[in-house]
């Protein structure tokens, strides 16, 4: 199971500049958790110590909220897209 | 055999019951259904015409009416200044297949004599006329959507790479009311991208700046310059004067500061925001869909998001992000289309995608949420890291 997971141009320094890359998982948690072991360095960025995502990056999963959907959990289904979406603050 | 103009009119009234104007009034009073018909020429209309009246000269009538009225069993009372016009348009109107035409005898002027209700559209000047008609032409602006936009005031947070587009832009469509903050100077780096700005006012203040641009493009516009930094102590005295809040800013501390102000004012806005390639827009608000909390409940620690002037932004993105944010004022001040309530636009400029994300209000929202915590402003640089609790 792959997901397509978009990358925000502040944590692409992580993916080597890929704006999207391929991610395995039949969760966000699980996807999120390959996600690191590809570019290590990631998880960080998207989660706390916890493990919960940061309250200041929004995941979408074919462009929902995932807070609203199973967060974590959310399954994933092969080819769905999944978007890193970070709070920026440039005007 | 040819009719002369009195046997016309005769014949007109034979066909066509007239009604007077204070029975025209006791319909209306008595909420009856009746359409009223406007036959006179446009600028007579414009001067002052009947509540709801629709306008349609009588010249166009029998080309437009079909559009205008297209049940036939519409009951439709036709009026012009005097009675004579509307006789003979109502007499046409019977010929088209219209079952219950009447006309009023008397017309707008005995009408207007009598001291009943009427009202005026703006009155546009010649160079206005000129200026906004690509505007008139959209049956979405038109005439009246024109006045609301010059009716309309607008508050543009920053004049800098995102207010610049979307003041300038509001500034042509002729939105009447133009406020602007920002307490920074022109400096020669803006100039890449905050198209607000010329070269020989670098140094000037910005709002003074924004104001010279804006009025030499369109004298029409009232533009307030603001040239102090928004804070939770003036941002409610400012905002309230405002229908509509437009986020240009670029920091965290002023977004949730704006953020909560707008939600506790009950004020739209719309938000926008760049990263390097990167672009969001949003339309928050209160009561109709999330606000900023919802999405991003609280900030990145204070380094972990760098600044433009950290980490640059590329000069045409602004314009993109704002021109989206001027759109949506606009749709908000004409009431038109569907606005960006709840969905977020994305920009990602480099691979040259779009994506329109899904947002929801969070019942649990620390601000506009069914059980809020935060009811009055606090201190922003503070719940953004910037500052400790106890430091000046």
């Amino acid at each position: 199971m792959g997901a397509r997971v978009r990358i925000p141009t502040p944590l692409r320094r992580f993916t080597g500049g890929a704006e999207e890359v391929s991610a395995d998982g039949v969760t966000i948690a699980a996807v999120v958790d390959n996600l690191e072991q590809r570019h290590p360095g990631l998880k960080e960025r998207l989660c706390d110590e916890a493990g919960k995502v940061r309250r200041f990056v929004n995941i979408f999963v074919n462009g929902d909220d995932i807070r609203f959907l199973n967060n974590l959990e959310t399954t994933i289904k092969d080819g769905d897209e999944v978007s890193i979406v970070p709070a920026i603050a440039g005007g | 055999m040819a009719k002369t103009y009195k046997e016309l009119m005769e014949e007109a009234r034979q066909i066509v019951p007239e009604v007077a104007i204070d029975e025209v009034k006791n319909r209306i009073e008595r909420g009856e259904n009746w359409t009223l018909l406007d036959v006179r020429e446009r600028e007579e209309y414009r001067e002052g015409h009947l509540d709801g009246a629709l306008s349609l000269p009588r010249g166009f009538l029998e080309m437009r009416v079909e559009e205008a009225v297209p049940d036939k069993s519409t009951p439709i009372i036709a009026y012009c200044a005097g009675g004579i016009r509307s006789l003979i348009a109502a007499r046409t109107l019977k010929e088209l297949g219209y079952e219950k035409v009447t006309s009023m005898s008397g017309g707008y002027t005995s009408w207007k004599n009598a001291g009943y209700k009427w009202v005026a559209d703006r009155q546009f000047t010649q160079e206005q006329i000129t200026r906004y008609a690509r505007h008139f032409t959209l049956p979405e602006v038109g005439e009246k959507g024109q006045a609301k936009l010059m009716d309309a005031k607008v508050l543009c947070i920053g004049a800098g790479g995102l207010g610049s587009p979307v003041a300038f832009y509001l500034a042509a469509a002729g939105v009447g009311t133009i406020g602007i903050i920002d307490n920074d100077t022109v400096d020669m780096s803006n100039l890449q991208r905050q198209i607000l700005h010329t070269n020989d006012r670098v140094g000037m203040p910005k709002v003074e700046s924004a104001q010279k641009t804006l009025n030499a493009l369109n004298p029409d516009v009232k533009v307030i310059p603001l040239n102090e930094r928004l804070s939770s102590e003036n941002v409610m005295r400012i905002i309230k004067d405002y229908d509509i809040v437009i986020n240009g800013c670029d920091n965290f501390p002023t977004r949730y500061l704006i953020n909560d102000a707008c939600v506790m004012a009950k004020k739209p806005l719309v938000d926008g925001s760049i990263f390097q390639f990167e672009g969001q827009a949003t339309v928050f608000y209160p009561d109709r869909g999330p606000c900023y909390r919802c999405l991003f409940p609280e900030p990145p620690p204070p380094g972990a998001a760098p600044s433009c002037a950290e980490a640059g932004v590329l000069g045409v993105l602004p314009g993109l992000v704002g021109c989206m944010q001027a759109l949506e004022a606009m749709k908000l001040i004409l009431g038109a289309g569907k606005p960006l309530i709840g969905r977020m636009m994305h920009f990602d400029t480099l691979s040259s995608e779009v994506r329109v994300l899904k947002l929801r209000r969070d019942p649990n929202c620390l601000v506009c949420g069914d059980h809020p915590k935060i009811t009055e402003l606090i201190d922003y640089e503070e719940f953004c890291g910037l500052r400790t609790a106890h430091s000046a």
